[in-house]
């Protein structure tokens, strides 16, 4: 958890960025930024898979004085028909942030807006 | 060996249920903590087995590791199932030990430990996810419903084809506002409940019945 004398770091990150790396490397770096106190907006989400094991890992990686875990919202897959399903088209995910739960706090999300705050006092000296 | 033993042990027999499929299904109970998943296990059991699934607490994480009974009945009259009911720890995306002794006055210790056992309970709930039928889903209906969890859950459960069931639980409470679930997801069915009083649980249980007696093909992620 580091603190920066800047501010809090938002960092925008383009499918692009995301998409040559596997399930595995997205969630390991996901959780390193986020470890490290900044907050991601990517522009593509997470499958469900790998929101379950964001989760995962994240409750691997909670250490009560430094990481008390993570706070994320984005928005629900497109529907995807019934054929694609057979034939294992995944969703499409879509934006997403994430950050450290002891800086963001997820106000309130509906179908079209999520509403964040920073939480005040932790990360900005 | 009885010979009706010796039937229900032979490949035969589990050709036959391969084939016609398993009117047995494993069903779990899922949500983020303090939803009142226990509540209602509890109540569910209590209504068809007279036995007792967990401890209930208004502390957060009190269920963290997963529990189980076999072989339950329940039946609306005219058709019944027949299931395995797991109950599952909360599942969250932050654990902070400061909030059980801020929040609930739990000494230093206890808070640490108890916030350890959570994240091991996370992942055991998560771990389960592969392993069941179907859901029901539990959500407290005096809050938001979009949180994370709800929506990583079905996913999921989505991904895979297995059938959810809302619970919109605490309905009994004064700010609960079940409609509000029902506009967040209405591609699956809610059900409003509570489960501290056991008002409308009958319409869950039919609901249960209906949605989790079908034979379905499941696809394993
Ligand atoms: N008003 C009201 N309170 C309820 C209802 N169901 C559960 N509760 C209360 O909510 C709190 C949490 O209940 P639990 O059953 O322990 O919740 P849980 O989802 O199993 O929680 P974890 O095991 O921590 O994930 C307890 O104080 C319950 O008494 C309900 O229908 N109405
Ligand atoms: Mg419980």
């Amino acid at each position: 958890m580091t603190k920066k004398d800047s501010g809090i770091t938002f960092n925008l990150i383009s499918h692009q960025k995301l998409e040559h790396y596997s399930s595995s490397e997205k969630l390991k770096y996901i959780l390193n930024e986020v470890k490290e106190g900044r907050i991601l907006v990517l522009e593509h989400g997470l499958t469900p898979t790998e929101q379950a094991q964001l989760i995962e890992h994240t409750m691997k990686e909670i250490n009560h004085d430094t990481f008390i875990g993570i706070e994320i919202g984005g928005y629900e897959n497109e529907k995807v028909g019934f054929f694609q399903r057979v034939f294992g088209v995944a969703k499409k995910p879509r934006m997403t942030v994430i950050g450290p739960a002891h800086l963001l706090r997820m106000v309130h999300k509906d179908h079209d807006m999520i509403e964040t705050t920073i939480i005040p006092g932790k990360g900005v000296n | 060996m009885g010979l009706l033993e010796r039937f229900r042990e032979s490949r035969f027999s589990k050709m036959m249920f391969k084939i016609f499929g398993k009117n047995h299904a494993k069903i779990g109970i899922y949500g983020p903590p303090n939803v009142g998943k226990t509540t209602l296990a509890n109540r569910i059991l209590r209504d068809w087995t007279g036995d007792i699934m967990g401890s209930v607490s208004e502390v957060p994480h009190e269920t963290r590791r997963a529990k189980w009974k076999n072989n339950i009945r329940i039946d609306n009259g005219g058709s019944s199932l027949t299931m395995d009911l797991v109950d599952t720890p909360g599942i969250a995306t932050k654990i902070d030990f400061n909030e059980f002794m801020n929040m609930y006055g739990m000494n230093k210790d206890d808070s640490r430990v108890r916030a350890k056992e959570a994240t091991e309970g996370v992942i055991e709930a998560i771990r389960w996810l592969d392993d069941i039928d179907g859901v029901v889903l539990v959500m407290d209906a005096t809050q938001d419903p979009f949180t994370q969890v709800n929506v990583t859950i079905i996913g999921n459960l989505e991904a895979r084809n297995l059938p959810i069931l809302i619970a919109a639980n605490k309905i009994d409470a004064e700010n609960a506002s079940p409609a509000t679930l029902k506009s967040a997801f209405p591609q699956h069915p809610v059900i409003p409940i509570s489960a501290l009083t056991g008002y409308n649980t009958e319409n869950l249980y039919s609901m249960m019945i209906k949605e989790f007696g079908k034979k379905r093909h499941k696809q394993r992620r």
